[in-house]
């Protein structure tokens, strides 16, 4: 008896051993493993299972928060993934450490349904590396009925009238770049003198604000507890089309502009398997479902015209003309990015 | 027998290597490393995150930290101890009742616990709408994002953990000091100040340091009840981690962090009665 259940076992692991080592394919030909590494709530999940169907290959999908902690998670090793979403900083971050591979364009045939606008950015120039995927303005989310006036600079969050029930994002980047823009500078900028400057200002307005948000400035607008907050694009489409009260405005000194693009890292075994499914999610409907799904604004025209027409004229989402007029796309900082955080940190323990 | 002994300690050891003690000298190491524009270890020594924490601005949000988490861990002391030294003196079934009620709340998630204060705190909340009713204010008051609120999270949040060593200490107090110290002559203050407070202190002091570590080093409590406007400790590394690439100075000023709280844990040790039980 102890003897099978011996033999039993060597087989199990035979067999389990089998699984791991050989590139076993499909009937498609396809290896049937993908590890997509996304932004949480950035897919419509029905379009996964609908690849899985396709093509046989069985997606395994994880989410991150923040760009910071998908790289580490990138450096530390472990799953080895092969889609990543990040943004337009982390992309030209990642070229520059070397980790993403070069993409096949001929794998990618709709890649033609990009807009030209948002191709050969400036974070990945000569368009090698990276595929846009979503994008959007950062703005100013506010209560039209209890502001009557319309708001068309950032001034306005520094308004008295509205003192502490304004929010701001608790996120360095975003912040100070918000008000380097509404002090004319480039929201880029490694002046010393003119990161100070901004800080200046916001030191000045922490008074007026009623809290630093990472999420929970959605739940306070929509609740009335805050009358206007920093806001992106994307969320300003879902909130407002809950709560007919709120407008959203991008201000006249500009603002930030950022897209989330797909890429291959360095770590993917699969690179085949890995464009198939980025040319997959470019295809005009699954990426219009997922631009449905998720509420921001997709950089593939072809998906556009499959949308709702309100969805289409709405411009929160497609603001009228070159979008590069409205705002600016933020560089990875390089060394430059600790003097933002010990600015953000002045300010923070005022 | 003896050998069977130190084998069994052997899962032990090997957690305490793995996960606290590797761990500890990775911080320790890259605290010491220099960083590329990318913040890539680069293993060459450096001082220099340390010097860097030594200035005036991450010196400020130091001292906040330990203003907040010393007045937390002093108002969890003071609510604490009568509580643990009601829930000793009671009898049998009334006691675990009361442990019990201690110990429930912390089945439920921390977080959830913390959002929920959100809720009491805020404008139209509980606490402002009881306050109003009663026409004590007509005003709403600013509650949520204040020190205030982050000081009742902790407290709120950490208050078992103080309770609980000082009960552990006071349930197996010998009644016949106490009938020793009356018999003698001793005053009920007396008694309190002299024989009873002296025996707890072993509990008293694990109480202090598992409510001064975590309140040191929390960064959800401040954010959620303190509106992201104080920075504290745990807020700054969190950011050296997430933000700013920066993982040589996160772990410089969590090396520094664990060096206060080794010394407030050796300054304890030394008030630890003979042959007191810890709890951690």
């Amino acid at each position: 008896m102890k003897r099978y259940l011996l033999l039993t076992l060597v087989l199990v692991l035979a067999a389990a051993l089998a699984g791991c080592g050989g590139e076993k394919l499909n009937k498609l030909g396809y290896y049937p493993k993908l590890n997509v590494y996304n932004w949480s709530d950035y897919i419509d999940p029905e379009v996964l299972k609908d690849f899985e169907d396709e093509y046989g290959i069985k997606v395994n999908y994880e989410n991150f928060a923040t760009n910071e902690e998908m790289l580490a998670k990138l450096k530390a090793g472990g799953t080895s993934y092969d889609v990543l979403f990040p943004s337009d900083y982390m992309v030209q971050a990642l070229i520059e450490l070397g980790m993403l591979q070069e993409l096949d364009f001929d794998n990618l045939g709709n890649f033609k349904n990009v807009d030209p606008m948002f191709k050969n950015l400036i974070f990945d120039p000569e368009n090698k590396y990276s595929v846009p995927y979503f994008w959007g303005t950062m703005g100013i989310v506010y209560d039209s009925i209890r502001i009557p006036e319309e708001i068309t600079s950032w001034r306005a969050l520094w308004d008295p009238r509205y003192a502490g029930k304004i929010v701001m994002l608790d996120s360095s980047r975003d912040s100070i770049g918000i008000t380097l823009k509404m002090l004319g500078y480039s929201a880029n900028t490694r002046d010393l003198g003119e990161l100070n400057e901004a800080m200046e200002e916001l030191i000045k307005q922490k008074p007026l604000v009623r809290s630093y948000e990472i999420d929970a400035f959605k739940d306070m607008i929509a609740s009335g507890d805050a009358i206007m907050s920093l806001c992106w694009s994307g969320d300003a489409m879902l909130l407002i089309s809950e709560h007919s009260n709120l407008s959203y405005s991008i201000p006249k000194e500009g603002t930030n502009v950022w897209v989330d693009c797909m890429v291959v890292p360095t770590t993917s075994k699969h690179k085949r398997e890995a464009e198939l499914f980025i040319d997959y999610m470019l295809r005009p409907d699954v990426n219009a479902k997922c631009a449905l799904a998720v509420g921001y604004s997709t950089a593939n025209t072809e998906a556009i015209k499959l949308l709702p027409k309100e969805i289409q004229e709405n411009e929160v989402a497609y603001p009228k003309g070159n979008v590069w007029d409205k705002g600016e796309i933020f560089v990875d900082l390089g060394e430059f990015t600790i003097e933002y955080d010990r600015v953000w940190t002045e300010i923070k323990s005022r | 027998m003896e050998k069977k002994k130190q084998g069994l300690a052997i899962p032990y050891i090997a957690w305490t290597v793995i996960f606290s003690i590797v761990p500890l000298i990775i911080i320790l190491v890259y605290s010491f490393c220099e960083r590329t524009p990318y913040g890539d270890i680069v293993f060459k020594f450096t001082t220099e995150n340390y010097v860097k924490f030594f200035q005036p601005i991450y010196l400020k949000v130091l001292w906040r930290s330990v203003v907040l988490a010393v007045s937390s861990t002093l108002a969890c002391l003071l609510i604490g101890y009568p509580m643990a030294w009601i829930i000793a003196r009671a009898g049998d079934r009334a006691r675990n009742f009361m442990v019990m009620l201690f110990v429930l709340p912390l089945w439920t998630n921390f977080l959830l616990r913390t959002y929920a204060w959100m809720g009491l705190l805020r404008e139209n909340g509980f606490f402002n709408q009881l306050l109003m009713a009663i026409g004590l204010i007509h005003q709403p008051l600013k509650m949520l994002y204040t020190d205030g609120a982050v000081m009742v999270g902790m407290v709120y949040n950490f208050l078992p953990f103080m309770v609980l060593p000082i009960y552990s200490v006071l349930v197996k107090m010998d009644q016949g000091h106490i009938d020793a110290a009356n018999d003698l002559g001793a005053d009920p203050k007396q008694t309190f100040l002299r024989v009873i407070l002296p025996l707890s202190f072993p509990g008293i002091v694990s109480g202090i340091i598992m409510v001064f570590m975590p309140a040191l080093s929390t960064f959800i409590i401040s954010d959620l009840l303190g509106g992201g406007q104080t920075m504290m400790l745990g807020n700054l590394i969190q950011n050296q981690f997430l933000s700013a690439r920066n993982w040589q100075f996160g772990s410089a000023i969590s090396s520094v962090m664990i060096v206060m709280v080794l010394i407030t844990t050796l300054i304890s040790g030394k008030y630890r009665g003979e042959g007191s039980e810890m709890l951690w």
